[in-house]
């Protein structure tokens, strides 16, 4: 008895239990989800965009190490956040992009989108979609450069362009990735693979992937005058399918109330639909998410829910 | 059938095998015992004995101090020692009665005499419940004589009896229902006997079979008596959860279980309700566990109220490694405590030692908006949004946000991947917001009370 009083226990308020999850194994498990995708970039588009992943991911980790050693701020990169935002960013680089655009990219996005607001959780847009929109004005002759390989000219066009074209595109090619675009975006299978193992690893709620695929479905269905087979091919093609398993659910950037959640993910689809059907641009997908990032602050107010109990009657 | 449940919560660590199968020891312990005049929710209760006084066991030493207040009786004969300020699991000093006891455990009079429901009157009942001491022994202590008075008895549709015990490490509600369901059943039928209109329910979470067992075992027969099995899950013990998972009705924090019909009491409380009525025997013992990783032998005791928790630590053979955090209740919502020499009192449920201290081992960060901890809240409350403004102390946007509806459960805390201090946020945002409301009543009614007096001098 004596000795215990001597050392005097800690002393918190409870709960005194905490469950083993952290931040850092959530975005490990995130990073893991995109292996199948950059496997599959590797495989199918040759080694060179394992070099853009990989330097892509370090001037990441190394912009915010660097940043928050000069501003004598806690240094975070443990949280393993940057490889994330890394990695997301290279996806979305075409494969034969000179490394040193993502490289650009990755220092905006850590350095103005994320650490210039507070760093992880403080941020208010994407920082990889941001650098990604950010690129695109920037650089878009080589943002949209997507020949690679054994390729010649004529095959790089993306689904997309070739949809624009008139021209028929194979549906299960699109599925399974054998097609030209962005490193991460091609394959849909890897990416249903990834979604499915956060989902099964209780990373993420399939809320905001569900239901912003199934708007754009029903936005496309409609424009494209009830037909299944354009709903397929617009679905499949570009970045929709990468955006709904890696960017529009990115937890800081998206509501946190589940009827937020909801709205922002109709939001997004429909601003996905609008830009594709009806802009130039062939990238709906990003500048959509960007623009739901912007709303995310009012969504969440305005979707407060119910306590529990509350405005029942007394019986 | 499918198991009875709520929206949210967590499964949490469970930690029961540690103690689950260890039967219940009876200790006795001479030396102090010590009585707190507060012991959960309510006014204090006053001192009816003096120092130098000899006491028996049973015998009233205080009595209720307002309505809501409880009487207080001696567990041990001996003398009054003191009447002082003692320190309490609360972490602060309360008036306490301090006896020593004889180590003779002399009972008053009368006690064991074996009574039958049929004698008594409602009103008999009420008051030997309430002469008996009787509060919630699960968690807040709310005297449970106040509980059983509702407006109109029969408004009553359930009588559930909480055997959920989910806080994890816990296990002496599973102890009792295993080895002395008869004493739960038998107080579930006492109360049942005040509310002609009532169904018996007890509910207990599907990882105590045994318990589930006995107890159907003992009520075969018995068509106003059912058990109801409902999932693991913490808070599935929260009185509103529990009555959502029963019954599918719902309450706020400005209701009490009786608005919607129902009357909640722990399977502890009503095994003392039957001791008390059945039995003749007020509130003198309470079954706690002692458990945790720094505790060489855990254990479930029975032992006398009153009795420091530092002594039944050392009887049971002490601590194997120096704790980090002892814990007086359960992990999730229990007090840290930083001396064990406080007594054991009627709402006390357990003490927990562990090596280590996984709060202060844990550093918090910012919220990554992962929506975990919206997920996990019973109460749908939106914890980060919550706790931002706490933390820029907006009280105001707290309350708006239904800030005051939290159970203080510790479900967002414990899920929550950034380790961030939420329900501690909450526990002192909704402090803060209570001293502000009385600060205001106080200022009307004096404001009130000075018109009040102005008018009548002019009369
Ligand atoms: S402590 Fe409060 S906010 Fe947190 S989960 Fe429990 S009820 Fe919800
Ligand atoms: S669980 Fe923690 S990190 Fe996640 S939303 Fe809640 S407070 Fe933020």
């Amino acid at each position: 008895m004596e000795e215990i009083k001597k050392i005097l226990p800690n002393v918190s308020s409870s709960p005194h239990f905490r469950s083993t999850l952290t931040t850092r194994r959530e975005m490990l498990d995130v990073c893991i989800a995109m292996l199948p995708i950059v496997i599959w970039g590797a495989f199918h588009f040759g080694p060179y965009t394992l070099v853009i992943t990989i330097c892509t991911v370090a001037t990441a980790v190394a912009a915010e190490y660097i940043y928050e050693k000069l501003m004598h701020l806690p240094i975070t990169i443990g949280d393993c956040s940057a490889i994330v935002t890394g990695m997301i960013l290279s996806m979305n680089m075409p494969p034969a992009i000179p490394v040193w655009v993502p490289m650009v990219g990755a220092v905006f996005a850590i350095v103005v989108v994320k650490q210039l607001y507070g760093g992880l959780g403080q941020n208010f847009i994407n920082p990889a979609i941001a650098a990604r929109c950010f690129l695109h004005i920037a650089y878009s002759g080589l943002m949209n450069d997507f020949s690679y390989g054994s390729f010649d000219n004529m095959t790089s066009a993306t689904p997309l362009a070739m949809i624009r074209a008139g021209e028929e595109v194979n549906l299960w090619d699109l599925f399974i990735g054998n097609v030209p675009g962005t490193i991460g975006e091609v394959s849909k299978l890897c990416l249903l693979i990834g979604i499915v193992y956060m989902i099964w690893r209780n990373i993420i709620t399939p809320r905001i992937p569900i239901v912003y695929i199934g708007t754009v479905a029903i936005f496309m269905f409609i424009v494209g005058g009830f037909d299944p087979y354009y709903m397929l091919i617009q679905l499949m093609s570009g970045a929709i399918i990468f955006a709904a398993c890696f960017m529009a659910n990115d937890y800081v950037t998206s509501p946190v109330t589940h009827q937020g959640q909801i709205l922002y993910a109709i939001f997004c689809g429909i601003m996905t639909g609008i830009i594709r059907t009806w802009s130039p641009t062939a990238e709906g997908a990003s500048y959509s998410i960007l623009l739901g990032n912007l709303l995310v602050p009012i969504l969440d107010r305005i979707s407060i829910p119910k306590a529990f109990g509350m405005g029942g009657k007394k019986k | 059938m499918g198991l009875a449940t709520f929206r949210g919560g967590v499964h949490t660590y469970e930690g029961k095998n540690l103690s689950e199968y260890c039967a219940i020891k009876e200790l006795e312990f001479d030396g102090d015992y010590i009585f707190p005049m507060s012991q959960g929710i309510g006014a204090p209760s006053k001192p009816i004995v003096a120092v130098g006084d000899y006491v028996l066991a049973g015998q009233k030493i205080a009595e209720p101090g307002g309505f809501i207040s409880a009487v207080v009786t001696s567990s041990v004969s001996g003398t009054v020692k003191a009447i002082e300020p003692r320190l309490t699991t609360m972490g602060s000093y309360v008036q306490s009665i301090v006896i020593t006891s004889d180590g003779l455990f002399k009972e008053v009079e009368g006690i064991g005499t074996e009574r039958s429901l049929d004698d008594l009157t409602k009103n008999d009942i009420r008051n030997i419940i309430k002469e008996a001491g009787i509060i919630g022994m699960g968690g807040a202590g709310f005297p449970t004589h106040v509980k059983l008075a509702p407006k109109n008895d029969d408004d009553i549709d359930y009588v559930i009896a909480n055997g959920s015990e989910c806080e994890p490490m816990l296990t002496n509600d599973h102890r009792l229902m295993v080895e002395e369901p008869e004493r739960v059943v038998g107080g579930m039928k006492v109360v049942l006997s005040l509310f002609p209109n009532a169904k018996g329910i007890i509910a207990i979470e599907n990882n105590k079979q045994t318990a589930i067992d006995k107890i159907r075992h003992l009520i075969e027969g018995e068509k106003n008596i059912s058990v109801v099995v409902m999932r693991t899950k913490y808070p599935e013990g929260g009185e509103r959860q529990l009555i959502y998972a029963v019954t599918g009705r719902k309450i706020n924090s400005k209701m009490l279980p009786a608005d919607a019909g129902c009357v909640v009491d722990n399977v502890a409380t009503l095994a003392a309700i039957y001791d008390a009525v059945i039995k003749s025997t007020p509130i003198m013992k309470k079954n706690i566990t002692i458990t945790g990783d720094a505790i060489a032998d855990p254990s479930n005791v029975r032992i006398r109220l009153g009795v420091p928790y530092g002594r039944i630590v050392e009887a049971i053979g002490g601590y194997h490694t120096t704790p980090a955090k002892i814990i007086c209740g359960g992990p999730m919502m229990g007090m840290a405590l930083f001396d064990t020499n406080v007594p054991v009192v009627k709402n006390s449920s357990a003490l927990c030692a562990f090596v280590h201290d996984e709060v202060a081992e844990s550093v918090g960060t910012h919220c990554v908006r992962c929506g975990r901890c919206v997920d996990a809240c019973p109460i749908f409350l939106i914890p980060p949004i919550m706790s931002k403004e706490v933390e820029k102390g907006n009280l105001d946007k707290f309350v708006e946000l239904n800030g005051m509806e939290c159970i203080e459960c510790g479900t967002c805390s414990y899920i929550c991947p950034a380790k961030r201090p939420l329900t501690q946020l909450f526990k002192q945002a909704k402090k803060e917001v209570q001293a502000i409301n009385r600060a205001k009543q106080a200022a009307e009614k004096a404001k009130a009370d000075a018109e009040k007096a102005a008018a009548d001098k002019k009369d």
